[in-house]
């Protein structure tokens, strides 16, 4: 890689930083003990959380009739949030894998948090396909298991199962990139540890990593190679999500551009959600050099463009029902029907929060500001929320026949289910936030020279930012220039 | 500076000369007349060729040859003459489609290849400043395929060939037996004033960017205006996306999917951007290696033909994607009126229809895996030639089922045609390029490109001289 960076690029590590300042800055929130405000933060999200599975454990024992469900719509509240979550973890991987691809070193600072994301998120999705099922303790059945039934097997032509490969495949290989990326930092923070326990645990996590240059160099094309491959997954994943829809024949499901439409909206609604998290995580972690200003502007491009094309796609879904000519297609979610039926509100509320909310980025100020930033990105998140329960509500509110047509309502413990999973979320994220290395210092080092604000301005006022070595005295050799 | 070198020119020239006179010659040998059409259906049904008999299969359940204006239910005598006339104006269509389908390609990519430069522009992209002059010369073909289009939009507004169905007398009138209400249903888009200023705005609104563009990026080697003209251009580029991304999506609701006005696909824009996308790419690796070549790209180095390689093959993959979401999407549901529009491709076009997807797919992904591969120029040719030929077979299969159904042929026409253009875009191209310095020496990010390395490359070709 070009270690020459053009000076009008902006730095991506602020302040005067030194690897050791780097190193301090990252180990601190491990090594020092929580306040009273992460601790309040913990108890509320773990009283949600308590809540929630109090309501899962009363959805299994009682039976699935306690949600608003009925029988014309068998999906709501349950898959719209399976979604949602799904979409969220989105981000993460596009962040470490896609980035990593297009080789944007802005990525570094943001892509462990990230990823932790991905993994928390795919935690909750992955509850709402067992837990919505009439008969969960039968759930072991979707997979190819030899058995005594003469070998019954799974129909492989059903989405659902697909699902289950996607979700499963993409939970593990995030698992796997993650780790591989925290090896060398948990290698620091056991060697920085004073507390024998401590060393214990993340000598353990470590895996042993000793960082000679063979290890690097696995390292490298180990990251490349997972970019690469975890690149399709992403695409694949919610594309086959998105397929659970698609295949039907239900007029607003079946629709081809569901594929990249949603794959879009995932990593438009799970950059959202980062900037939810770093917005306040850079903060209370005090790594505002790290996760700077710059960091949230190119977020919110990334969103502004996601966006754009989830924006296209809406367009592109409301002419195509209307361009069909098929009477069905009139109360699509995204049709004149829906636009004025009893859902309006949920119709405008994915227009407000969706599309002409996130337009406020184009304005350089606000995508730089961070608490602009912060309330769009909440906007997105209920926005993307709604577009989910849209399609998936609106569209079985109103089916072929008449006589079929009824409303959805949810019940507390639709709610309850959603907001434990919400607190059950920020437990984990709160525990990785005090015990994991928030920021990938092996990689920031690498960045820190050729994009560090103190090396910038240094090369900008032409002072060398390295001893000049005389080769020739050392080695002996002939006169070599030492220069980049 | 590159000297657009007189054998070249007369090369291209030669393709356009030839191009031209197999053009002609596909309007001279296409039937005039109702008679002629039936004994071309005589001579298909002698020769035992099954064109005639699955095709009228193919018209009794897929309903999209109702927008030709024929009545299925009419007595058998009736029948054979409504069937010569559709044959007739199948194979009238012929030497239309042939150029259209050739035009759509070249010029969708020389369009995809301006985004493509866009893109760049806008995401601040280090490595490919080196490349700038090489996509400006090669959008410089958007101008010459513009004006075709033109006349073939004005071909098809005066009813000189029969490509769009719903542009036949009588669809929209209740009254006529060539009524069709489907298509009448959509009259507020499908309709011929509002088809004709649409499509003349997209070629406005792309052919003003690159106007623009090229000119801002020839004034940026000498601006010196710290930074001025390039912010210009950045924001220009990033207008042109915004509009590109609107434009593009219609654009192939009225050129392509128009062809079949009562099937529709949500997908089927970005369907048609995938494919151009991938063909724009490879043009600018095969133009690349070749002016590498002949020496005129001082800098570009291994690693910048790695860079597009790895597009390349990363967006052969994209197009799959895109391509089997569509085709899978409406098999499995296989709901009929959108099924039709594959049941034809599988009956009528079931060779280049598979063809295509081992050109696009297997192949390039094949050779183009390994690293070292990507970076080895006739590798990228091999490839390139197959993605670029597999590209446009895509075009073809979007197009052709449309405006000749059963009596398709890849002959001296079609042939012509590619020939003719690519005459242009070589012409177009090269003495583009040689209007202007090979390096675009005022842009910021230049250095940075000049010095780009990718980790992993060993340099081996030539002309690549000062990565060091």
């Amino acid at each position: 890689m070009s270690h020459y960076e053009a000076p009008i690029r902006e730095p991506l590590v602020l302040g005067d930083k030194s690897y050791h300042d780097i190193t301090e800055d990252i180990a601190k929130p491990i090594e020092g003990v929580a306040n009273k405000n992460w601790y309040i933060a913990f108890y509320i999200s773990l009283a949600a959380t308590l809540w929630g599975f109090g309501c899962i454990f009363y959805t299994i024992g009682t039976g699935i009739g306690v949600w608003g469900l009925n029988k014309n719509i068998g999906w709501a509240w349950d898959i719209t949030n399976f979604v949602w979550w799904v979409g969220i973890g989105h981000a993460g991987t596009l962040i470490s894998a896609v980035l990593l691809l297009f080789r944007q070193k802005w990525r570094m600072a943001i892509n462990r948090s990230a990823e932790a994301m991905t993994i928390f998120a795919v935690f909750q999705a992955g509850l709402f396909p067992l837990i919505h099922m009439g008969r969960p303790w039968n759930g072991y059945w979707v997979l190819p298991m030899p058995n005594q039934f003469g070998s019954l097997w799974v129909n492989f032509n059903s989405p659902l199962l697909w699902d289950v490969f996607a979700i499963s495949t993409y939970l593990s290989v995030s698992l796997v990139f993650w780790w591989t990326g925290l090896l060398p930092d948990f290698a620091m923070i056991r060697d920085r540890a004073v507390k024998p326990f401590q060393k214990k645990i993340y000598a353990l996590l470590s895996f042993g990593w000793s960082g000679r240059a063979k290890d690097w160099q696995r390292f490298e094309e180990v990251s490349l190679v997972l970019a690469g491959l975890a690149t399709p997954l992403v695409l694949s994943v919610h594309t086959i999500v998105s397929m659970d829809f698609a295949t039907s024949i239900n007029p607003g499901w079946h629709s081809t551009i569901f594929p990249p439409y949603f794959v879009a909206g995932a990593i438009f609604s799970g950059f959202a959600m980062v900037q939810t998290l770093l917005g306040i995580m850079r903060k209370v972690t005090n790594l505002e050099d790290y996760i700077t200003r710059m960091h949230i502007e190119y977020m919110n491009i990334v969103i502004i463009l996601t966006g754009g094309i989830v924006a296209v796609a809406y367009a592109t879904e409301f002419f195509i029902a209307w361009y069909t000519g098929s009477p069905y297609e009139n109360y699509t979610y995204l049709s004149v029907g829906a636009a004025t039926g009893p859902y309006a509100w949920a119709f405008w509320s994915l227009i407000i929060f969706n599309i002409i909310t996130p337009q406020l980025l184009w304005i350089k100020k606000f995508r730089r500001s961070f608490i602009i930033t912060f309330i769009i990105s909440i906007a997105i998140n209920i926005g993307m929320w709604f577009e989910r329960f849209d399609i998936i509500a609106i569209v079985l509110s109103k089916g072929h026949l008449p006589s079929t047509w009824w409303r959805f309502e949810p019940t507390f413990v639709d709610v309850g289910i959603f907001v434990g999973t919400i607190g059950f979320f920020f437990v984990l994220f709160l525990l990785y936030a005090r015990t994991f290395p928030v920021i990938a210092q092996a990689e920031v080092k690498t960045i820190l020279k050729s994009s560090g604000e103190f090396y910038k301005k240094r090369r900008e006022q032409g002072i060398p930012t390295k001893p000049a070595i005389n080769v020739a005295n050392v080695a002996g050799t002939t006169d070599k220039s030492n220069k980049e | 500076m590159y000297q657009f070198s007189g054998k070249l020119k007369t090369f291209s020239l030669a393709l356009i000369l030839v191009g031209l006179v197999g053009i002609g010659y596909g309007f001279y040998s296409a039937p005039k007349t109702v008679e002629e059409a039936k004994e071309v259906i005589a001579q298909q049904a002698s020769h035992g060729d099954s064109h005639a008999t699955s095709h009228e299969e193919v018209s009794v359940d897929g309903h999209k040859e109702e927008s030709h204006g024929e009545n299925h239910a009419s007595v058998d005598a009736d029948h054979s003459d409504a069937h010569a006339e559709h044959v007739l104006h199948q194979l009238k269509n012929k030497p239309w489609s042939a150029i259209y389908v050739a035009l759509f390609f070249f010029l969708g990519t020389t369009l995809l290849v301006l985004a493509f430069y866009a893109i760049q522009r806008v995401a601040q992209a280090g490595w490919s400043i080196l490349l700038f002059r090489v996509m400006e010369a090669i959008t410089a073909n958007l101008v010459p395929t513009s004006i075709v289009m033109v006349i073939i939009v004005a071909s098809a507004v005066m009813h000189w060939n029969h490509m769009f169905p719903w542009m036949a007398e009588g669809v929209f009138d209740p009254t006529s037996p060539n009524y069709d209400p489907i298509v009448d249903g959509k009259s507020w888009w499908i309709n011929v004033p509002g088809w004709a200023i649409r499509s003349i705005a997209y070629l406005a609104i792309w052919n003003a960017y690159r106007w623009f563009i090229r000119k801002n990026s020839i004034k940026e080697d000498t601006a010196n205006d710290g930074g001025k003209t390039y912010k210009l251009s950045y924001n220009a580029s990033v207008g042109f996306i915004f509009l590109f991304m609107i434009t593009e999506t219609m654009m192939s609701w009225d050129w392509i999917m128009g062809l079949d006005p009562h099937w529709f696909s949500t997908l089927f824009g970005w369907y048609v951007l995938s494919s151009l996308l991938v063909s724009a790419l490879t043009v600018i690796a095969l133009v690349t290696i070749y002016l590498r070549s002949k020496g005129a790209l001082p800098g570009v180095n291994d690693s910048h033909i790695h860079d597009l390689a790895k597009y390349m093959f990363g967006f052969s993959i994209f197009w799959t994607y895109l391509w089997f979401s569509q085709f899978m999407l409406i098999w499995y549901a296989d709901i009929p009126e959108e099924t039709t529009y594959f049941a034809m491709r599988f009956n009528e076009y079931n060779f280049p229809f598979l063809a295509m997807v081992v050109m696009n797919f297997v192949f390039p992904v094949l050779l183009l895996l390994n690293s070292d591969f990507k970076s080895v120029p006739w590798f990228i040719v091999i490839g390139g030639v197959a993605i670029l030929f597999g590209h446009y077979i895509d075009i073809f299969v979007m197009v052709m089922p449309g405006t000749v159904g059963a009596q398709w042929a890849f002959g001296i026409p079609e042939i012509s045609a590619i020939l003719f253009f690519l005459g242009v875009f070589i012409y177009a191209t090269f003495s583009s390029f040689a209007k202007a310095g090979s390096v675009p020496i005022g842009n910021p990010f230049l250095e940075e490109s000049k010095h780009y390395h990718y980790y992993n490359i060993e340099h081996r070709g030539e002309g690549s001289g000062d990565h060091h």
